[in-house]
């Protein structure tokens, strides 16, 4: 134990052997960690190497099964979220814990206990007070359905500050926002940073760690690896203590070998359930051995646009989905107005991965044979199940893309993100596709499964399929895919080259429209 | 200071989720929970009673088995209370909360005693058991239909829907009661046919009951195969899990709703010819008599597995059986032989979170670092 007076004093909170098992997952073995004042750490791992699980142990979602927690040099319990806000500790989530219908000012004192009648004009007051302090923009009567992602990410900050939160914890804070407001967020940290509170940032995207943090820390597999102060390391080394092994972190973009239409849209329209217009008029044609990329700040359509195509949704009249086998002009279908069945049985090669794993691509409660057997239940004539061809594509899967499951009867809910993605993924390539569509491909995971993926989007592309790739970070895009659709509000407002593109250009024309395509 | 002095106190439990349990050890847990429920009930009883527990379990025995006819009414009624199980367990699997079990036993029923009564003297009584399969098994299969149907087309609420099918077809029940009156006055139907027996079941191998049994066990094996193997039970694994899988991967969601109903409230129909024809003899409102919520548990318990539900009907069965015998031997209230069945449920359906989880009890510090 280290006892060093002058960095006990610097130390917000240690976290001493921390062990915490889910089942018979050890998420956290023994882990050590200090967090101190006035500074920025970012807290690195891949998936499954258990950073939320710790964070939310100081966070009062979780205990520990042992170890203890000390804060501010006092040893703690915390039993829940309560207990951490009375020891100063926010914690902001990935997923936002928010109350839709009620107001900004509403959220911020929710669950506060307080028996007093609630005086809203003063919390608006002292809402303002934060706001001003850090530079947050935030509109306390403003309902939380009205908002952005963004904005409900920053109510979520001035909730944690409020409750006078001094060590705050954002779990993949960017994972949601473009670049311009990636950037107001740095900038808010940073205040709060120089306001002499201690900021832990958990975060996938090395470029940002480089950026914002003073002290990385690392995780691997539970374990603790190591910290380092940010400006004795780059991202290759700091990809290497997260892999344990060396990795290179280039994207191959092969150049497309002939390419061909494939896929051909026109005049696409879609509304939901409520008749609002989700895509309108989105033309575009994606070509045989090539990926095109679709950017666009998260809800402008991404999803229904390929869910439109998957024949998921009810399209608007004059919509046309012309889809060319290999790009052979000769077997055009059209998809538009086909529903699932139907393209399955026109025996269209169509491989989609949905931006909802669990809830549309696969069956948390099922085994992975039975997922990959999703897909081929009811090929043949006899009215029973083949369990032996799933099984052994199961197991080719597993081997090929380094699944780690405890077998092959776990219901893959049991699984982390990542290892369920893979299946995804997977089983999708598996069915050797002429249009690959993925939505998200790589949202959450770590970058050693990230390089994964994009080395198999490249197989498919230099097989000679169509590949789109819906993603949200533009360092990405901007390196893997050869053209970029970017859709703004259901619209494309532009289709630049992935090789030529400028970051910022990609991001202006996220959130506006170029004068001529308007 | 208070505060912090409190908040170092650990919660005496931790409550943490159980990995994979082996088989072995979870039904060891479940026998445990049984007999500990037997013990505790033994307090219970002998502190209420002054009775020896073990004499009044003995006569539990007795009650449910003691004779050669109770053990067969105790088979007969496990074997209704399985039937409506089975028919609950693919609904039950597709995430479709049909509690309307109650109500397509009874239009299975009537259309059971309706062949008995319209159909005798047209045929040979060997013919009409076969027509009176079918007939029980569409009316349950229609029961069934009608809330699958709304369901799929209108997304309609179904156990709300379910429930108030049962509702009519108690007074459905009621009408036909009225219409085949006998004798006269009665308000019953009486014992329909109790002289030729017609669409009564014969007795197999000397067993009246026999019959009942052959075709609920062959049930048992067909829900079993076509819940596991068949691609119907696949689909209906993945709507229950998740429709928007189930329509991304070109499952046809509201057809297999459709299609799952009808073949629960078939089987419930069964059920209902099993009750009339192999069983009363005659139909009421209290033919189902409940069995239609019993089942939900026993399905549940046994997530689906109709195998492991012959264990929990019989269990059901056996202590139904077992508390009225005690009830009337000792000269006891009903009540107390709720509690007791009360009691050995309490601890079996407990003893499913001992399954799933770890409880520990609060450890100490060993020592504390900082200082």
């Amino acid at each position: 134990m280290r006892k060093e007076p002058y960095l006990e004093q610097n130390v917000a909170i240690r976290m001493v052997d921390i062990t915490k098992r889910f089942a018979d997952v050890v998420a956290n073995n023994k882990i050590n960690l200090e967090i101190r004042f006035g500074e920025i750490l970012a807290l690195l791992g891949e998936n499954g190497s258990g950073k939320t699980t710790l964070m939310n142990m100081l966070s009062g979602i979780y205990m520990q099964d042992s170890g203890a927690i000390y804060v501010k040099g006092e040893r703690i319990t915390i039993k829940d979220p309560h207990d951490a806000y009375s020891l100063h500790i926010g914690m902001i989530h990935q997923h936002f814990k928010l109350v839709e219908v009620l107001t900004a000012a509403e959220n911020i004192i929710l669950g506060l206990n307080e028996t007093r009648l609630i005086d809203l004009k003063n919390v608006r007051e002292q809402v303002k007070k934060i706001c001003d302090r850090y530079g947050f923009v935030v509109d306390p009567d403003k309902k939380v359905y009205d908002m952005s992602v963004s904005e409900k990410q920053t109510l979520e900050i001035v909730k944690v500050l409020y409750r006078g939160a001094d060590i705050l914890i954002l779990d993949e804070p960017t994972a949601v926002l473009t670049p311009q407001e990636t950037d107001k967020l740095f900038v808010v940290m940073r205040n709060m940073k120089a306001e002499g509170k201690s900021i832990v940032i958990i975060t996938h995207k090395l470029h940002e760690v480089m950026e914002i943090s003073d002290r990385v820390a690392v995780l691997r597999k539970g374990e603790y690896i190591g910290d380092v102060l940010t400006s004795q390391t780059d991202p290759q080394k700091l990809t290497d203590m997260m892999v344990g092994r060396s990795v290179t972190l280039n994207i191959d973009r092969p150049e497309p070998v002939n390419p061909k239409e494939s896929l051909v849209v026109k005049n696409l329209g879609v509304k939901d359930i409520n008749g609002v217009k989700k895509l309108e008029n989105v033309s575009f044609t994606a070509y045989t051995g090539e990926i095109l990329g679709i950017a666009g700040i998260s809800g402008c359509g991404q999803k229904e646009l390929l869910e439109a195509i998957a024949g998921l949704h009810k399209l608007e009249p004059g919509s046309s989905i012309m889809f060319y086998p290999r790009g052979n002009k000769e077997e055009g279908e059209d998809l538009a107005g086909q529903s699932p069945i139907d393209i399955k049985h026109k025996g269209v090669h169509l491989a989609f991965v949905p931006e909802d794993r669990l809830g549309m691509g696969l069956v948390g409660n099922m085994n992975i044979p039975d997922n990959i057997m999703l897909k081929c239940y009811d090929q043949g004539k006899s009215p029973f199940t083949n369990k032996k061809k799933p099984r052994q594509q199961a197991i080719e899967i597993i081997h090929d893309l380094e699944i780690v499951t405890p077998g092959l009867r776990t219901p893959i809910r049991r699984l982390s993100g990542g290892n369920v993605q893979k299946i995804l993924v997977g089983r999708e390539i598996s069915s050797d596709p002429y249009l690959l569509m993925t939505a998200y491909a790589v949202r959450g995971l770590d970058i050693n499964t990230s390089y994964t993926i994009y080395r198999l989007l490249n197989e498919q592309k230099k097989k000679g399929t169509a590949v789109i790739y819906v993603g949200e970070d533009l360092d990405v895009l901007l390196e893997l895919c050869d053209r970029i659709l970017v859709l703004c509000s259901g619209r494309v407002s532009g289709i630049v080259d992935g090789r030529t593109a400028k970051k910022e250009e990609v991001g202006l024309l996220m959130t506006h429209f170029k004068e001529e395509t308007a | 200071m208070m505060k912090q002095k409190h908040r170092k106190k650990e919660p005496l439990f931790r409550i943490s989720k159980n990995g994979f349990v082996p088989l072995y050890k979870a039904w060891a847990i479940r026998i445990g929970a049984l007999l500990l429920a037997l013990v505790v009930c033994a307090f219970i009883i002998y502190s209420i009673t002054k009775l020896n527990p073990l004499k009044v379990y003995g006569t539990m025995f007795q009650g449910a088995f003691g004779t050669n006819k109770r053990m067969w009414v105790t088979i007969r009624d496990t074997m209704m209370l399985l039937c409506i199980g089975l028919g609950l367990a693919p609904a039950f699997k597709m995430r479709f909360w049909n509690i309307g079990a109650e109500g397509q036993v009874l239009v299975g029923g009537i259309a059971s005693a309706a062949c008995m009564i319209y159909l005798r003297g047209k045929m040979s009584a060997t013919a009409v058991l076969p027509i009176m399969f079918v007939c029980s098994m569409l009316a349950g299969a229609i029961w069934g239909f009608i809330p699958g149907y709304f369901k799929a087309k209108y997304g309609t609420n179904e156990t709300l829907f379910t429930l108030m099918m049962n509702y009519i077809a108690i007074q459905l029940t009621s009408y036909f009661v009225a219409l085949w009156e006998n004798p006269y006055g009665s308000n019953t139907v009486g014992i329909i046919n109790s002289r030729d027996k017609f669409g009564w079941f014969p007795p197999i191998f000397g067993q009246m009951y026999g019959l009942n049994v052959i075709i609920v066990l062959v049930l048992v094996v067909l829900i079993y195969v076509y819940l596991n193997y068949t691609k119907q039970g696949f689909e209906i694994s993945v709507v229950g899990d998740s429709e928007n899988t189930a329509r991304y991967c070109g499952i046809d969601v509201k057809r297999v709703i459709i299609r799952t109903m009808i073949i629960s409230g078939a089987i419930c129909g069964i059920a209902g010819f099993l009750a009339v024809a192999g069983a009363g003899h005659t139909i009421s409102v209290s033919t189902a008599g409940g069995r239609g919520f019993t089942t939900i548990i026993v399905a549940w318990m046994a997530k689906f597995n109709s195998f492991v539900m012959v264990l929990f009907s019989s269990l059901l069965v056996f202590l139904e059986k077992g508390a009225m015998e005690i009830a009337s031997r000792y000269q006891l209230s009903d009540y107390v032989s709720n509690m007791i069945i009360g009691i050995i449920l309490f601890f079996i359906l407990g003893s499913e979170f001992f399954i799933n989880f770890k409880v520990r009890l609060r450890q100490r510090f060993t020592k504390d670092k900082s200082q």
